[in-house]
């Protein structure tokens, strides 16, 4: 159901307490940024009653109280902070780079030999085609601190485990498909392990909990 | 003091969440049954958003070696209790519903994360040490009580509040994307809960529905309550330690009056799905915060 049509975001009923703002097609990079510089906006622009923001590839879901305001009354001002002026050019989230450190192959990238083997290219290949790319955070989710990170070349496209593992240490760096991430917490996963850093992805007593956040900039360092 | 001396089957503590964490992936937990957590600590002078213990199905034991003012609070009763100095209380089997709060007078006292005592489970934070409780354990009791221990709540507002078997829902941003036939068999069709659930999500089964073909998801931030129908065709009832963001689509969502009801559904429960207007949705929660928040529901 559509709410507010606005310029370049469709406002979607989601939830008698959430609001789902649609900025478009999720292939086209302008409209991830478009997500982040939203988010950003959303965030500082004090909206009384706003309970969370869960940005995502081509949507913001701004969730509210519904006792301390209305689907109306956050309609209106999602649609004034998102037409509010911050200065910084709208398209280009401005970026933060962070640097995680590469333990890649052995123990802690026991896939690593496999994912090399399957490219028909040396373990080293895998690590330098890895860590020679920036990446984009896009978003948090799937767990608490797991970032969805874009940008893996092509050439290191490589499909899941057939039987995910019952344990996936803190910290390891993987490759599903298209995809690559560095799990926060152990927990069961199927993706290809290539390496792991010793960063701490989530911390809960820290602020922003996350180390990486929507927007950020990526580099890993073999070590 | 309170000593655990059997946590049950999953004791946690709990208030009333934790918002605003949602761009770490991190989603909101609290009390899965709120109006209860509210109603106990309302009835012992305790501001509504303080934190006590979440039992689930079994109850469990805990000794107070300086006693203390306690409710125990569910569906069907709220009363306070009394403890001397070295008593010990036995609390449940939980009944009826699957969950009961073990509130304190003064609260719970444990190390705040972003303003809340709530456990996150899946993100091993908050609460006891970011974990279900275990024998041994040992909790503070807070200085939270502003108020005077009341008596009890009423039964008729208990009747009031009672947990619904048939959840209100709102359409979701993906109902179109459902034969009508599917829709009108969500919607008139009797889901069985899975034992396959938890605080992330209540597992349903029952009539499979289908999509319609070609549509592709793109994952997308996922609100509480909302009823995604995965890959089975079966759907699952996002809950307060659910994913932030999800890739199935959303046929529907409960309304935010009906949650604590799915707070209360026990392996085996059947429920109904019964479609309302957002407009009824709204009109709904504001009655039942109003009812909440007045002095009528104290005997």
């Amino acid at each position: 159901m559509l709410l507010k049509q606005l310029a370049d975001a469709r406002l979607l009923y989601s939830s008698d307490q959430s609001v789902l703002v649609d900025f478009g097609s999720p292939k086209d990079p302008a409209t991830r940024h478009r997500v982040i510089a939203a988010a950003r906006k959303l965030a500082a622009f004090s909206i009384p009653g706003l309970v969370n923001l869960h940005p995502a590839y081509a949507t913001v879901l701004v969730v509210f109280d519904p006792v301390l305001t209305s689907a109306d009354e956050i309609v209106g001002r999602i649609a004034l902070a998102l037409a509010a002026h911050t200065g910084e050019p709208e398209t280009t989230a401005p970026c933060r780079l962070v640097e995680i450190p590469v333990q890649y192959g052995g123990e802690d990238g026991p896939d690593l030999g496999w994912v090399a083997e399957h490219h028909r290219m040396t373990p080293a290949d895998v690590i330098e085609r890895h860590s020679s790319v920036d990446y984009e955070v896009c978003f948090l989710g799937f767990a608490p601190g797991f970032a969805y990170l874009t940008g893996l070349p092509e050439s290191l496209e490589t499909p899941r485990l057939d039987s995910p593992r019952k344990l996936v240490p803190a910290g390891s760096v993987g490759i599903a498909g298209r995809q690559t991430g560095v799990y926060p917490a152990a927990s069961p996963g199927g993706w290809r392990l290539i390496g792991r850093t010793t960063l701490e992805m989530f911390h809960p007593a820290r602020n922003p909990m996350s180390l990486l956040q929507p927007g950020d900039t990526v580099r890993f360092l073999p070590l | 003091m309170i000593v655990v001396q059997n946590p049950g089957a999953f004791t946690t503590v709990q208030d009333l969440g934790r918002p605003m964490q949602g761009m770490s992936g991190v989603s909101r937990a609290g009390a899965a049954d709120p109006v209860s957590l509210r109603l106990g600590n309302r009835l012992l002078g305790n501001p509504e958003n303080a934190s006590a213990l979440e039992m689930t199905l079994l109850g469990g034991t805990f000794v107070f070696p300086e006693g203390a003012v306690v409710a125990i609070a569910g569906p069907e009763s709220v009363r306070p209790v009394h403890l001397q100095p070295g008593e010990t209380l036995r609390a449940g089997p939980i009944q009826p519903g699957v969950r009961g709060y073990l509130c304190v007078r003064g609260g719970i006292e444990v190390p705040l994360i972003a303003g809340s005592a709530s456990t996150h489970v899946p993100g091993n934070m908050g609460g006891f040490e970011g974990r279900p409780l275990r024998k041994l354990d040992t909790l503070r009791i807070g200085t939270a009580a502003v108020g005077a221990v009341r008596e009890g709540i009423r039964p008729e507002i208990l009747a009031k509040l009672a947990p619904r078997r048939t959840l209100r829902v709102t359409l979701g941003p993906q109902a179109d994307w459902f034969p009508a036939d599917a829709l009108a068999q969500f919607l008139t069709g009797t889901y069985t809960v899975s034992n396959n659930s938890n605080r992330l999500g209540v597992r349903l089964d029952g009539p499979a529905l289908s999509l319609q073909n070609g549509a592709e998801m793109t994952t997308e931030g996922v609100p509480l309550g909302a009823i995604q129908i995965t890959a089975g065709g079966l759907p699952i009832i996002l809950f307060v330690d659910q994913q932030t963001t999800g890739g199935y689509p959303k046929i529907a969502n409960v309304v935010t009056v009906d949650l604590p009801s799915v707070g209360q559904l026990r392996p085996g429960d059947q429920v109904r799905f019964e479609q309302i207007d957002p407009a009824h949705a709204h009109q709904l929660i504001r009655e039942r915060e109003a009812l909440l928040k007045s002095e009528e529901i104290f005997l």
